[in-house]
């Protein structure tokens, strides 16, 4: 391997021992990240190469991105969902930059915006997380990264495998290239095309067979997520038999300049596993007046084989627009999967998201829940696909997608899409659109509740549903969070 | 306690209380009694705050303080309770929880400790008692498919808990059948006592005979046109609203 790091020769990825990789970064890892800068904008097969070889990434990896950029190259971007944002022009932005040095950020919290910090209060954030995802310089010794090598050890002890994307490409290269793109193909979407070609990180998990992973894969995710940029990639694969909850994202807002985010997570659940999938995203939403915002495209879906289960929990609060349906393929019989969204649009957000289920295997089951909040000028659209197949014999989907208006200058959509196949299927829908009242506000002040606590009570008891569905202690933030999300919607 | 002087209101464009004069001291019960449309909800729902109404004239003091002023939150936590006639439901929102985040917010604005689910749960048992309410009613969403007679049931119960100075119940006798109409007044009965004050709103004398009022007032045309003892209730009962009607056009030239 030349010493610039880029690939130059063919490597099996077997060869790539753990020690050599170690020393390798150990000799041009730190030394080089410091002195790389960003790439100017742009896209096109050499800077591919160069996003590859930054990673030192073996040659099918490249190939496989640059069999994606060419992909990408003939696709157009969706017009169908419901958002409207001024035209992105994909050659504008830069593909790389490099890990944020310390100088750049923030020395300490008194430099950050107080509105920020007067969020991260409400949600009860610690001191040391409110640092971190403020881009705050932190000691190399930090109290979280003792507590994330304490969990290390006991996964490791588990046999699982937990790290971040690009550290598993160089670890367990013959794990990620037999399952990467195995969910997603890389030409299954613009977006998904476009991050196959030039992903930055994201992690990768690997539960053993029969292996109850012992912990919530959450803090530790949470204290690693501040840096996973733009073009996130998540793998997880959960082994026959094992068992893995994973919450993504983050309720504080983070500090962010991107504009556009393309993500995909791909899941695996092989024959009796159950994987649980929790995401809170709060990224900027833009200002009141709808200027600035993340653009989040994401395409995330998980394939369930014989008896496993899958289940998507989202809340979204964050982005100026969101393009989101997390899915299941419910490949083998008996396969379950499950979908659970709480979607917050206030101000100008625009969010179009749901899910699709795809029933293939026989006496598949589905459940989808999806609560809409508009306020402010928001827009809100539900689209769902439940496809059942011609063999999914005794397949059952249940539905059901409530919408909720705050003022009067919102809207809310749904879009349900039902393909049944076969005869004994059972697919049921149900759907409600409902305004807070101002004679529920009334009444709950009445009894002695600000305005903005009965709200915030209001909208909690019509997501309650989903919130039961998310790990307990987040379960108590995404609430705190919908209050923060919602603050001056009302009166 | 209550001072009400020359209150006027409106909703919309249109004129609904004109001048109401109301003294209600610790300890008291009145009866507010009037045909429909005399503007005895409007009354109520003023005195709680509702902002869809407009107050044109008039003062109403409460404690001292200058109650117009007040948020609804503020009046309710200085101890205003109002029993609504038509309860909302609110999906989703466990009627235990509405009701221990009332209880702490008017805890905190006296001062007291918050209570946790325990002590709460504790505290509200006896009451739940008198108010013949069910466990399983404190758990289910907040009036959500609770049956008319459950609803006004419940208002009584969150009045129990919350301790209020001033009552305002607004026909709670409506849509109750006689076991009903029984269990509300035994709760708000076994409330009565010196600090506490209670305005019944109602259209109908049966009310009275459960809830007997120390003053009844009669309420026409946006006015208090005649004020009495329990006895006046009576009379109404026998001789109908009409007979109002004709006392307060003498009233009016």
């Amino acid at each position: 391997m030349a010493d610039n790091g880029l690939t130059s020769e063919v490597v099996s990825d077997e060869m790539q021992t753990i020690e050599g990789r170690l020393s390798q970064e150990y000799k041009y890892g730190f030394v080089t990240h410091i002195d790389q800068e960003t790439i100017p904008p742009g896209l096109n097969e050499e800077v591919i190469g160069i996003i590859s070889s930054k990673k030192d990434e073996p040659d099918w990896l490249l190939d496989w991105r640059l069999k994606a950029y060419h992909k990408w190259l003939k696709m157009e971007e969706p017009t169908w969902p419901m958002v409207e944002y001024d035209e992105i022009d994909y050659q504008a932005i830069s593909y790389y930059s490099a890990p944020k040095s310390k100088e750049d950020g923030p020395k300490s919290l008194d430099e950050v915006d107080p509105e920020l910090l007067e969020t991260y209060k409400k949600l009860g954030i610690p001191l040391e997380e409110q640092k971190m995802l403020a881009g705050v310089a932190v000691d190399a010794v930090f109290d979280s990264v003792s507590v994330a090598t304490t969990f290390k050890e006991e996964l490791e002890k588990a046999g699982v495998i937990f790290c971040s994307f690009s550290e598993a490409v160089l670890n367990h290269p013959d794990l990620v290239r037999k399952y990467l793109g195995s969910v997603v193909p890389a030409s299954d979407n613009f977006y998904a095309a476009l991050n196959s070609a030039v992903f930055s990180d994201g992690s990768f998990a690997y539960i053993p067979r029969g292996v109850k992973c012992p912990m919530e894969l959450s803090t530790y995710f949470r204290i690693n997520a501040a840096q996973t940029g733009q073009f996130e990639r998540t793998l997880l694969v959960a082994d026959e038999g094992a068992t893995v909850s994973y919450l993504e994202g983050c309720t504080a807002p983070m500090r962010d300049e991107n504009q556009l985010h393309a993500a995909v997570v791909e899941l695996v659940a092989l024959d009796d596993a159950t994987i649980k999938y929790s995401t809170v995203q709060n990224w900027y939403p833009g200002d009141k007046d709808g200027k600035g915002g993340i653009f989040n495209f994401v395409t995330k879906r998980g394939k369930a084989l014989t008896n496993a289960k899958v289940t998507w929990t989202q809340v979204e609060t964050g982005s100026a627009v969101t393009w989101k349906y997390p899915s299941c393929i419910l490949q083998g019989d008996n396969a379950v999967g499950e979908f659970y969204s709480v979607a917050v649009t206030n101000n100008y957000q625009q969010a179009d998201t749901g899910t699709k289920m795809l029933h293939l295997g026989k006496n598949t089951r589905s459940t989808i829940v999806s609560k809409g909040i508009s306020a402010g000028k928001g827009q809100n659209t539900y689209r769902g696909l439940v496809r059942i197949g011609k063999n999914a014999k005794g397949a059952r989907n249940f539905s059901q997608c409530d919408s909720l208006l705050i003022g009067d200058q919102c809207g809310a959509h749904t879009f349900p899409y039902l393909e049944v196949r076969n005869t004994s299927s059972q697919v049921e829908h149900e759907a409600s659109t409902s305004k807070i009242g101002e004679d529920q506000i009334f009444y709950c002040r009445q009894r002695g509740l600000s305005t903005e606590d009965a709200v915030n009570m209001i909208v909690n008891g019509f997501c309650k549903e989903v919130f039961r569905e998310l790990p307990m202690e987040f379960a108590v933030e995404a609430q705190k969070l919908l209050g923060v999300s919602l603050e001056g919607s009302v009166g | 306690m209550l001072e009400v002087s020359n209150l006027h209101a409106t909703v919309g464009n249109k004129q609904i209380l004109n001048g109401i004069n109301l003294s209600v001291k610790a300890g008291e019960v009145h009866a507010i009694m009037g045909p429909n449309g005399s503007g005895k909800s409007t009354l109520a729902s003023v005195l709680a705050g509702r902002e869809e109404f407009d107050v044109t004239e008039g003062s109403v003091v409460f404690q001292g303080q200058d109650l117009l002023e007040m948020e609804p939150e503020e009046r309710a936590r200085e101890g205003i309770f109002l029993a609504f006639q038509y309860p909302v439901e609110i999906p989703g929102v466990n009627n235990a929880y509405l009701l221990k985040a009332a209880l702490n917010e008017i805890r905190k604005h006296r001062g007291e400790a918050e209570l946790d689910a325990m002590d709460f749960m504790t505290f509200v048992k006896e009451r739940m008692n008198i108010l013949e309410i069910d466990q399983s009613l404190m758990n289910r969403p907040v009036n959500e498919g609770f049956s008319g007679g459950e609803k006004k049931r419940n208002e009584i119960f969150q009045m129990a808990v919350l301790e209020p100075k001033l009552a305002i119940m607004d026909e709670t006798d409506s849509g109750l059948d006689i076991d009903a109409l029984r269990i509300v007044s035994n709760g708000v009965n076994a409330m009565r006592n010196a600090e506490r004050a209670t305005v019944v709103v109602t259209h109908y004398q049966r009310l009275l005979n459960y809830i007997v009022p120390d003053f009844v007032h009669v309420l026409s045309g946006g006015r208090i046109v005649k004020s009495g003892d329990k006895e006046l209730a009576l009379e109404l009962e026998d001789k109908g609203y009409s007979w109002i009607e004709g006392v307060t056009e003498s009233v009016g030239s």
